[in-house]
Parts: C-alpha cells; sequence; structure tokens
C-alpha cells in the first residue's frame, strides 16, 4: 500500500476543511457532572417514609384486628 | 490515601480533582474530533460519567488521563456513529473565511458532505490524520487500535473519499 499518495487529497481538504484552531474549553463543566451524578443516583426515600412503614408493620403486627379497617379505608 | 486510589474507591471530592485536571484535554480531544462545540461539552461530560462510573475496574497504578483519552475517544466515536447520517455539517468546519464564489461554495460542500458521510471509525481516524494532522502512534493510542490498523483506515478513507470527489479531481485537473 502506498500511503504517500494521497497528498493532493489531503491538500483539498485542507483547503476545505480547516484544522480547528479554538480548542478551548471556555466553561467549567463540573456543575454539569454534578448534575449528570445526580440523575443517575437512584432516588433517596425519606427517613419518615420509612419509620411510616415501621410503624405501620408494627400495627399491624400487634394488632391483626385492625387489618380489616386499613383495607376498607384504602 | 493518593488520589488515585480515593477515586478507585468511589470518593467524589478525588472524583471532581480529577475532573477539573482533565476537563481541557478531553475537551480538546472531543472537539477536533466532532468539530462542534457544545457536542463537545456534552461528550466531555458522557466521557467523565463512563470514567465514573467504570471507576472500580482502574488501575490506581496506572495513566489516568491516557484512560481518559482513550474514553473519550470512544465516546466520539460513538457520536459520529449516531451522526452519521446528519450531514449538516457545523459551521466552523470551513477552511478560510473569505468569501466562496458559487463553485468554490459547491465544492466545499461536496466535500465536506463526501466527508461527513464517511463510516464513523474511518471519520475518526481521517479527521485526526488527514485535518488534525496527527501522527498515526497518538491516534492508535487514544483509539485503542494498533498504528497498522489506523493506517490502513486512513488508506481506506482516502480511498473512499477520492471515489466521492473523483469528479472534482477532473474538473481539477482540466483547469491545469
Amino acid at each position: 500500500m502506498n500511503f504517500q499518495d494521497d497528498k493532493d487529497l489531503r491538500d483539498l481538504l485542507a483547503k476545505n476543511i480547516a484544522s480547528l484552531e479554538d480548542t478551548e474549553l471556555h466553561r467549567d463543566l463540573w456543575p454539569q457532572m454534578l448534575e449528570r451524578l445526580d440523575q443517575q443516583r437512584p432516588a433517596r426515600v425519606p427517613w419518615f417514609d420509612w419509620a411510616l412503614a415501621v410503624l405501620l408493620s408494627a400495627a399491624l403486627i400487634f394488632f391483626p384486628g385492625a387489618i380489616p379497617a386499613l383495607l376498607y379505608h384504602l | 490515601m493518593e488520589l488515585l486510589q480515593r477515586f478507585a474507591a468511589g470518593d467524589l471530592d478525588a472524583f471532581e480533582v480529577l475532573f477539573r485536571q482533565h476537563q481541557k484535554q478531553v475537551y480538546a480531544r472531543i472537539v477536533r474530533i466532532v468539530r462542534d462545540s457544545g457536542t463537545a461539552e456534552d461528550l466531555t461530560v458522557e466521557t467523565f460519567w463512563r470514567i465514573y462510573r467504570s471507576r472500580a475496574r482502574f488501575d490506581p497504578g496506572g495513566n489516568f488521563g491516557a484512560w481518559a483519552y482513550r474514553v473519550a475517544t470512544n465516546a466520539a466515536l460513538d457520536h459520529l456513529r449516531k451522526s452519521r447520517h446528519e450531514i449538516e455539517l457545523p459551521a466552523d468546519l470551513a477552511a478560510n473565511s473569505q468569501p466562496d464564489t458559487a463553485v468554490q461554495h459547491q465544492t466545499r460542500k461536496r466535500i465536506q458532505i463526501a466527508f461527513a458521510q464517511l463510516p464513523a471509525k474511518y471519520r475518526l481516524v481521517a479527521t485526526l490524520a488527514l485535518i488534525e494532522q496527527e501522527s498515526y502512534e497518538k491516534i492508535a493510542e487514544a483509539a485503542g487500535i494498533s498504528t497498522t490498523l489506523v493506517k490502513v483506515r486512513v488508506f481506506r478513507a482516502v480511498r473512499m473519499l477520492r471515489k466521492k470527489l473523483a469528479p472534482l479531481h477532473f474538473e481539477r485537473d482540466a483547469k491545469t
């Protein structure tokens, strides 16, 4: 294979497609990175939701008679 | 604990330090390939997201910069694959700011479209080798392929461009 005979094509490309001069990053991308990390993080369940679930479970264990009433109100 | 070890262990502060140290080089790498600053910013974040996600596989004794460079090149390549059929090119692709004649404009447009229509893996090496004038060794390292494969891909890209642009050559030859 001859890799030297593409000079005319290189010239044609150079004439019509410029090498980028400005490759400088003009702003800090860390805030976007944090947003991206937050989006991917699993949603956190607030502590009071856990407390409510524990209370409800305890109530159902200690007062099983409350189950029909609970189902009625659901 | 060292910075890279803390990063590999999932320390967000260590990741922030590495992000700030390397974001400029990663962006510069990507923008040379995709040639659009907005897309390059999005892909820079995507690159670091991939890096953060696979931090457990990173060897703290390794070269973070080289790894980031490779992940960035792959992210840019994935983007080229997805956007191959969007042949509308960004404005900053034009070579000079002198006003074109109608024929020059048409020629430029045809060359840019032919270039944009190259398959992504050929466009990647052609952009870096033929336009950005990077060495084959540097391209090979960043793309995670051998120097020989880079040469082969550049050769094939040139052949594809020649085929697509053959009428232009005839016009040029006829004029000279």
